[in-house]
């Protein structure tokens, strides 16, 4: 069968085995062929699983409980692989095999199609999404957007009727984002592919689509409709729900830029790098101010969070150096890739881009308690830091829940609770705001404007336009060396 | 000036049209048994440092520089010594006893087991470093699949899966930061092992889940028969590498024959 795949939703709900509610249930969608559907909801209403349903990737019955039917084209999706092509969130998920060519050849070859077709279609489907890259070059080198693409490209060549693209730009840049984007868009006005696709970030996606569907968290859907209609009359509750709704911007200040003011951390030709061997980016003549947000912007590769590393004292200095000011001196060193473990901990405090890379403890009690322990303080401080972080930042209720079972907006904010737990002077983030709904992003944002008014330095390593106004106050932008 | 330019880079960098480039993964595979039995089952000196010379003859046949091929050999160099140190301490004694210690004693016959060793361990390993220096994991995995004919499924998720090891690689390498960033990168070594291995451990059951989805999304591990983009065949090429393996094998226990001095383990 050829041509945009139709898919009947009926009474459909699914139970993960081990789980006492359903991820959802009760949902009646019909998606005619061509059409392209935005899904909505609120995080948790099982937007994800609904797609793994129609993809058929659930699993049997060990896997969960299923009720209710998914039809592709009247027939199981189990049943249909090549008819239906999924692309993830996470751009190392997407790819199988170390070459561009093979992983694209993969899906073909699982399909049985016959060897001699095969070359065809993958230059085919690399050029319907724009990746000019050769057949050899390994998957490892490629950007996140020319990754999504080539997931893309080796789901395209196996000629799906249905596309499902799970927040398919959520981990991207501006321009990995515009590049998929187009992609997906070229491909869908060739072919009439049916798409369906979930996004937080509505305004990228929302021209292209045909329809909104926002299903409820209970269950069920709550909205169906042509997306100007749905936004107008659901916006507020879409928002409340974590949607960035387009033409509804978050309601918080915005900081004032800062001149001439003292720097808390100066870079003289400083030079990164990850491995001694490797520098990233060079010449750098920085200054980051005192008790002000600093964003550091740039495209991918350009070595933004090597120079967040560099800044917070994790990386040594390639070449050159970072130098901080006087009163921030540890045993007289004023450079921070110098001092100990502990003295790095008052001083720099830094949250990495997977808040899973800096979990320590077995609950979040512990997690907060990690640092304060390392300095040694009487029990009954830290017992009175860790209480007051975990009111502040509304994880009271998960004191003794184990960090790792955390939803992605509450990992986010206790990875900058444990920082906040030793109180250091500037606070360093790699890109802090991705996979965020709109809700989780203006809690961080928020709780990093008022650290920064109680006189802390924050350096955000960002490509979220809208982090960049709210806490820009001094703004880097790395450009790639010519 | 241009013309100078292009001549050097292409005298210096990988050429990929030696002989080894034309033999199938699954041949090298053999050719590997082949070499290494026969050097597995003996131990006399003669045997080992014949096989390692002709090995050393061969190298011009996969397109390897000497250079190369010494750097890659370095780990085992520094194996070797290890190997034949307690074989000249510890073998059975034997002809003249030049001193004893404790339970280690040096004679002539451990002195000759020892330098046996030590060529047998370099013997051992250049055929493998000479043979798998250029395969690359996709082309080894196609072979097994369609001349060896393993399962295509398990040989296609050992190499999906080998893909994500330098992700686990760069994890490490945050992980570290990250406990240097939370004070507890002064002391506690051990300990801060077995946390970021627990860890790592997390990462790689999620990561195997979601391979596995983003594998069968694209119709892996499907009812349908499966085809192979890179066909995968044995030619006349791999015959004749084989039996110059054989041959190769032939002359070093010949000579070691021929010299007497060949000797089986446990003789």
């Amino acid at each position: 069968m050829t041509g945009p795949a139709r898919v009947d939703v009926e009474g459909w709900g699914w139970r993960y085995a081990g789980r006492k509610l359903p991820a959802t249930r009760g949902i009646d969608l019909v998606v005619e062929p061509g059409e392209r559907v935005l899904l909505l909801g609120a995080s948790g209403a099982g937007k994800s699983t609904l797609l793994a349903g129609i993809a058929g990737l659930l699993g049997g019955s060990d896997e969960g409980e299923r009720t209710g039917r998914i039809l592709v084209d009247g027939v199981a999706p189990e049943a249909q692989r090549g008819r239906i092509g999924l692309v993830l969130q996470d751009p190392e998920a997407g790819i199988v095999l170390s070459k561009v060519g093979d992983d694209v050849a993969f899906g073909c070859e699982n399909l049985g199609i016959p060897a001699e077709q095969i070359p065809a279609r993958v230059s085919e489907a690399l050029a319907s999404v724009g990746l000019a890259t050769p057949l050899e070059r390994s998957t490892k080198a490629l950007s996140g957007g020319q990754k999504q693409r080539l997931a893309l490209a080796g789901v395209l060549a196996m000629r799906p009727g249905l596309l499902l693209l799970d927040e398919p730009t959520a981990n991207l840049d501006p321009d990995g984002v515009s590049e998929v984007r187009a992609a997906v868009e070229a491909v869908v006005a060739r072919e009439g592919t049916t798409l369906v696709l979930i996004e937080h970030r509505t305004a990228v996606w929302a021209d292209l689509m045909t329809r909104v569907v926002v299903l409820a968290p209970g269950g069920g859907v709550l909205a169906d409709g042509p997306p100007d209609e749905v936004f107008a009359r659901h916006g507020d509750a879409l928002a409340a729900a974590g949607v960035w709704v387009p033409g509804r911007p978050v309601d918080l200040p915005v900081l004032a830029p800062v001149r001439d003011t003292d720097a808390v951390l100066s870079t003289r030709a400083l030079s990164v790098a990850r491995e001694k061997r490797t520098v990233v980016a060079s010449g750098l003549d920085l200054v980051v101010p005192a008790g002000a947000g600093t964003v550091v912007t740039g495209p991918n590769g350009v070595g933004k969070s090597t120079l967040a590393l560099t800044l917070a004292g994790l990386l040594p200095e390639a070449a050159g150096e970072v130098v901080t000011e006087a009163s921030l001196a540890a045993r007289g060193v004023r450079r921070p890739s110098r001092w100990r473990s502990t003295e790095l901990l008052t001083r720099i405090g830094t949250v990495f881009q997977q808040p899973e890379h800096q979990f320590l403890a077995p609950t979040l009690r512990d997690e907060l308690a990690v640092g304060p322990r390392a300095l040694r303080m009487p029990a009954t401080q830290v017992d009175a830091i860790v209480d007051e972080l975990l009111e502040r930042l509304d994880l009271a209720s998960l004191a003794l829940a184990n960090p790792f079972t955390l939803s992605g907006g509450q990992k986010r904010r206790l990875s900058v609770a444990t920082v906040l737990a030793a109180s250091p002077e500037v606070i360093v983030l790699d890109e802090p705001t991705f996979g965020q709904d709109r809700r989780g992003w203006a809690e961080l944002v928020l709780l990093l404007q008022r650290e920064i008014e109680r006189g802390r330095s924050v350096v955000a390593v960002t490509h979220d336009a809208d982090v960049v106004r709210h806490l820009g106050q001094h703004r880097i932008a790395l450009e790639p060396a010519a | 000036m241009s013309g100078v330019d292009t001549g050097g880079a292409g005298a210096g960098s990988d050429v990929r049209s030696a002989w080894l480039d034309r033999i199938n993964p699954v041949t090298k595979v053999v050719i590997v048994l082949v070499l290494a039995a026969p050097l597995l089952v003996s131990i006399d000196a003669v045997s080992a440092a014949t096989a390692l010379l002709l090995e050393l003859l061969c190298v011009p046949l996969t397109g390897l520089a000497y250079a190369t091929v010494l750097r890659r050999l370095v780990p085992v160099l520094v194996f070797a010594p290890v190997a034949a140190m307690s074989m000249l301490l510890y073998a059975r004694p034997g002809g003249t006893v030049y001193g004893t210690f404790l339970f280690a004693t040096v004679s002539d016959d451990s002195i000759a087991l020892s330098v046996a060793v030590f060529v047998r361990v370099i013997a051992l390993a250049l055929p493998m470093i000479l043979l798998f220096a250029h395969t690359d994991p996709t082309e080894l995995a196609d072979a097994l699949a369609q001349v060896a004919r393993l399962p295509s499924r398990f040989v296609l998720g050992v190499l999906a899966g080998a893909r994500t090891v330098g992700l686990f690689v760069d994890d490490w390498r945050t992980m570290s930061l990250a406990h240097r960033a939370r004070g507890l990168g002064d002391r506690g070594a051990v300990r801060r092992f077995f946390s970021m291995a627990f860890v790592l451990l997390v990462f790689a059951v999620r990561r195997g889940t979601t391979l596995a989805t983003a594998m069968e999304a694209r119709g892996f591990g499907a009812d349908i028969e499966r085809t192979w983009a890179r066909p995968s065949t044995l030619s006349g090429w791999d015959a004749v590498t084989l039996g110059g393996a054989v041959a190769l094998v032939a002359v070093a226990l010949g000579a070691a024959v021929l010299t007497g001095a060949f000797r089986v383990v446990g003789t």
